[in-house]
């Protein structure tokens, strides 16, 4: 493999809302290419975790790298490269487009555009990319292509005019696509003899070669061998191996400008690898640093509790082989009095969380409890200080806050008209505020600004059933605005519930916290004595229900026989207790609190 | 204080009809050979006084059941003939016989006497029809108070059972069942709440109807916490203003009625069980041991004809499990838990044991120490179990 000449590379992304189809068309593409032998197809292409498979979402970018003779007969190479499907990782997004010139903006012909189309599509236009429309799934009777073609232009305002119809099940219309890639994208620019200026668009870690780095070369050349520098990380390394997926990975000698490619170097975690870096040439560096880099940041926090305290150790190892993996996750230890030992979480957003949550307990076979996510609060204190609080818990003393900063996103919902009703409604009790309402055919595309703080809690979950589920829903993190919130704590006779703290909008603080002890009433057993279960805001109390004491336990009749068996009936109590949390006199079932996380809004 | 009694528990495991609340080891048969029934007990009753010979005599036999009434006189006459020759049965020995109040005729009630029974125990359940009929009884009101009437001028002393917490039964309901119970003048009385347990009919019936928050499968009751517990209540109020006050949770006596065996079993006395199914408790040289028999009647039978014994499992009891059986039986007691006995039994003092619970336990007011014992208060009585799971935690 030597550097093949810019002008026959073509680097593009496939845009798509879950299932419209996207990796489908990437293995017809593999195959017209002959990339893969058909019977390793499976095994090495979908070779991806099984929750991404199912979700339709990818968290890692992965690129393919395949050979096209065309019809003018010139040899080129296109690499396809498969980005992060969701917003959680927009920033990985828009690192992978930027690694590429152009974008198949693919669309279900009888879906239609979808919320994740829009939002990528955007970053897309964003990254100047030349966007080919691509209509999916043609082959269908209920495809209609006019009708999509006429909504793309309204709502993304494309020129969906030489839109391709394609079947990716079938095959029909690829050719066409391929063709349309070599003619219509430019093939990127860049200077071979400059100082190397390489993009660093993802990594992970493989069991075999340690740190893989995916890399977009701008300028200069990236050869075995040579020392590399990690312009934001300020780290050097030794290339050990270069080359290219195909998709297996095909080592060589270098990736000259324009291409797309992987280096390894002797690194043993992802977390010293930042996505968006720049890597140059240590002895000859580049002095203009690609735009863009930004660390990542946590949006999301949430504790990880285990269900069974003895599998505490497991979950530290557990989640310390997914940051192997994904440094955007974060981790320290917490312990609760109500939960017991186990972790704060930061992730990139819901999504990011529910991906690491189901990863545990069905890579790893954890049962886990998890508090009720929080997002990042920014806390002036009356010093002038500023501080973020990534846990209600740790909030300060009232008296030393001046004011509370709240992050706010943007959401772009598309929902069939019938529901919009209900959708609008949910923004509203949310703090909402419309800024625009559109339609698109007979679907609304409604956008608001929202706080975050209101939809991590079971938006998903309400706008999906207010809408059987047609809605679909992205948004993006817009920035800090000021809030009138305040922490309620949950009181059991006195003592506050640390796992079900939370920060709230005031005026919305009464109405949660009531059905809050509401939920817990029914779910703590009578005990001996009477449990006063509280909401309060600092001191001041604003719902209150008890659990009475209960009147009667016990057994009626026990003689000589019954002996053994009460004495194993309590082995098992004993045993039970473990779960039971105490507060003062009482103690509470665990699964009291594991219930009352999961209970809904309002 | 160490009781030197020795109590003999003997299993007769047959009844007529399977009570839908019952999970006692009981079962129904089309025949029975009483005659080899007989050679069987006499056999295991012989492997037994081994195991006893140490403990002198029988200060209590109790005839549990199933249904013991179902036994012919001559079997019960020759298991007591065969425990005064081997173990040895004291002068004044207690010994009752659980009986049910189907038409019995006078004769039979004689021949128990004869027999050496001293004190009957009546399962009548229930003093109105519609109630026996839903607990599944086979007899009527009026044949359980013909047996009643026999059986009190048969013998001196003479208890009877009631259950009650039936379904939709009112505090009302019950005060005029009691009080009409009291009025029949025995010198003891079992009132148990009804408790559905798991594997019976009502068991399957009514698993539904367990409370939030309860193992739907077992130990609950037809009625809720409240009714529960003024039906507990009431229960007390009435026994005590007719003499009969609660010595345990569920049994009511005249002062010196109270039923000599059973204190043996709720004070972690000595006790030998003989038959399907009974377990007994020994002291021995080398310590305090469980023992079980085989619980079937067809393998007990089989294992008593082949092997000279029907005895099961022999299992000692470690310091956690003979303080656990001595909280869990004998807080069911008005007089408590003996201190004196309880540190005999486990060499251990309160303090030692329960110090980090009972101050509290005393000061909420749900204990009291009082003559030297350790006792549930009228509003602990209620929560007992509760009670007896922070004790037994503590230890
Ligand atoms: N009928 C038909 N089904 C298709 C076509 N392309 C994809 N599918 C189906 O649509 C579903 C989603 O496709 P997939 O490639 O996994 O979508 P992704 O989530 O965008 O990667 C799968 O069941 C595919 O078999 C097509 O052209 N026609
Ligand atoms: C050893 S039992 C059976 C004695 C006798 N066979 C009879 O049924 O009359 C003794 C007593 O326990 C009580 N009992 C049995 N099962 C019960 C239950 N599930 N709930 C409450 N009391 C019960 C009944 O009052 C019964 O008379
Ligand atoms: S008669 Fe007594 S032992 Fe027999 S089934 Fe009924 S309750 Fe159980």
């Amino acid at each position: 493999m030597g550097a093949v000449k810019p002008s026959n590379i073509r680097n593009f992304a496939i845009i798509a809302h879950i299932d419209h189809g996207k990796s489908t068309l990437a293995d017809r593409l593999i195959e017209a290419c002959e990339g893969l032998e058909s019977r390793d197809m499976q095994e090495q292409v979908l070779d991806s975790m099984d929750i991404e498979r199912e979700r339709g979402i990818t968290i890692k970018a992965q690129t393919v790298r395949l050979e096209y003779t065309a019809q003018d007969g010139e040899h080129y190479v296109l690499n396809l490269m498969d980005t992060p499907g969701h917003v959680d990782f927009s920033y990985e997004v828009s690192r992978s487009l930027a690694a590429c010139e152009g974008s198949i903006l693919l669309v279900d012909a009888s879906q239609g555009v979808e919320a994740q189309t829009l939002a990528n599509a955007y970053l897309a236009v964003e990254a100047d990319h030349e966007i080919i429309v691509v209509l999916n799934k043609t082959d269908l009777a209920s495809a209609e292509p006019e009708r999509v073609k006429q909504q793309i232009t309204d709502v993304i305002g494309l020129d969906a005019s030489d839109a391709i119809p394609i079947s990716a099940k079938t095959g029909v219309g690829v050719p066409e696509l391929l063709e349309a890639l070599v003619k219509r994208i430019s093939p990127p620019v860049g200077d071979k003899a400059a100082p190397l200026s390489a993009l660093l668009v993802d990594s992970w870690y493989d069991a075999y070669l340690g740190v893989v780095i995916l890399v977009r070369v701008r300028d200069g050349v990236l050869t075995k061998g040579m020392k590399v520098r990690m312009m934001a990380a300020g780290t050097a390394h030794t290339v050990e191996q270069v080359g290219t997926f195909q998709p297996k990975p095909e080592p060589g000698k270098q990736l000259g400008p324009g291409e797309i490619g992987y280096f390894t170097s002797g690194i043993k975690e992802v977390a010293q690898t930042s996505v968006g870096d720049t890597i140059t040439s240590d002895r000859k560096p580049t002095d203009a640093p690609l735009p863009g880099f930004k660390p990542s940041v946590p949006v999301v926090f949430c504790g990880l509790f285990p269900v069974d305290a003895g599998d505490y150790p497991r979950l530290r190892e557990s989640l310390t082989r997914l940051k192997l993996n994904d440094s955007s996750f974060h981790f320290e230890a917490e312990s609760s009095a109500a939960l017991g030992f186990g972790f704060r979480c930061g992730f990139l957003g819901l999504l990011h969380l529910e991906i690491v949550q189901e990863r545990l307990s069905r890579e790893f076979d954890l049962d886990l409890i998890a508090t009720a996510p929080s997002v990042v609060y920014r806390i002036h204190l009356t010093n002038g200080k500023v501080t973020e609080l990534h846990n209600p818990v740790d909030m300060p003393d009232p008296v030393h806050i001046d004011h509370l900063e709240e992050p706010w996103i943007s959401a772009t919902i598309l929902v069939p008209e019938e529901y919009l009703g209900s959708v609008l409604k949910l923004c509203e009790d949310r703090r909402g505020e419309q800024v625009s309402l559109g339609y698109a055919g007979n679907r609304a595309v409604v956008t608001y600004r929202l706080p975050l703080n209101e939809v991590v809690f079971d938006f998903y979950d309400r706008l999906k059933s207010g809408t059987s589920g047609y809605a679909s829903f992205d948004y993006e993190v817009e920035g800090y605005r000021e809030g009138d919130l305040v922490r309620m704590t949950i009181m059991v006779n006195g003592d506050p519930v640390d796992a079900l703290s939370m920060v709230v909008y005031r005026a919305s603080a009464e109405s949660r916290g009531r059905a809050l002890c509401e939920r817990l009433k029914e779910l703590i057993p009578r005990q001996m004595f009477q449990i006063a279960i509280q909401a309060a805001l600092g001191g001041r109390i604003i719902a209150r229900e008890t659990v009475r004491a209960m009147r009667k336990d016990v057994t009626a009749k026990c003689y000589g026989g019954d002996v053994s068996r009460k004495r194993k009936l309590l082995d098992k109590q004993k045993k039970g207790k473990k779960r039971m949390r105490t507060f003062g006199k009482v103690e509470i079932p665990q699964e009291a609190f594991i219930a009352a996380l999961k209970m809904d809004g309002d | 204080m160490q009781t030197n009694d020795l109590g003999v528990y003997v299993h007769w495991p047959f009844c007529l009809a399977k009570c839908p609340y019952c999970d006692f080891n009981s079962h129904v048969r089309d025949a029975i050979d009483q005659d080899r029934w007989h050679r069987a007990y006499l056999t295991e009753i012989r492997a037994s006084a081994d195991r006893a010979a140490h403990l002198g005599d029988a200060t209590s036999v109790f005839f549990g059941g199933g249904t013991p009434s179902l036994m012919d006189p001559e079997l019960v006459a020759g298991i007591l003939d065969a425990l005064a020759g081997t173990i040895g049965i004291a002068a004044h020995a207690e010994i009752t016989m659980e009986a049910n109040p189907t038409s019995v005729e006078a004769a039979i009630f004689k021949a128990y006497k004869v027999a050496g029974v001293n004190r009957m125990s009546l399962g009548i359940q229930a003093l109105d029809d519609g109630a026996l009929k839903f607990l599944g009884r086979e007899h009527s009101v009026a044949s359980a108070l013909d047996a009643l009437a026999m059986a009190q001028s048969t013998f001196d002393r003479v208890s009877f059972d009631l259950i009650y917490g039936r379904l939709g039964q009112t505090v009302d309901q019950w005060t005029e069942e009691l009080s009409r119970a009291l009025g029949f003048g025995t010198g003891h009385l079992s009132l148990y709440q009804l408790t559905i347990e798991a594997g019976t009919k009502f068991g399957e019936t009514y698993a539904g109807a367990a409370p939030a928050g309860k193992d739907p499968k077992s130990g609950f009751s037809l009625v809720d916490d409240d009714i529960g517990a003024d039906l507990f209540e009431i229960t007390q109020t009435l026994c005590d203003d007719a003499g009969l006050g609660a010595y345990e949770i569920s049994n009511h006596a005249r002062p010196g009625q109270e039923c000599a065996h059973n204190m043996v079993y709720w004070r972690s006395g000595d006790w030998l069980g003989i038959g399907p199914g009974a377990h007994g408790r020994l002291t021995t040289p080398a310590g305090r041991l469980a023992t079980t028999q085989h619980r079937s009647p067809d393998a007990w039978l089989n294992a008593v004809e082949s092997g000279g014994t029907g005895a099961l499992s022999e299992t000692p009891l470690d310091g956690a499990a003979r303080l656990e059986e001595s909280v869990l039986m004998a807080m069911r007691l008005t007089e408590g838990l003996s201190e004196t006995r309880f540190t005999h039994q486990t060499g251990r003092s309160f303090e030692n044991a329960f110090g980090g619970v009972l101050p509290d336990l005393i000061g909420d007011g749900f204990v009291e120490m009082a003559d030297g014992a350790l006792r549930t208060t009228a509003k602990g009585r209620l929560v007992l179990n509760q009670i007896v799971t922070r004790l037994i935690g503590a230890s």
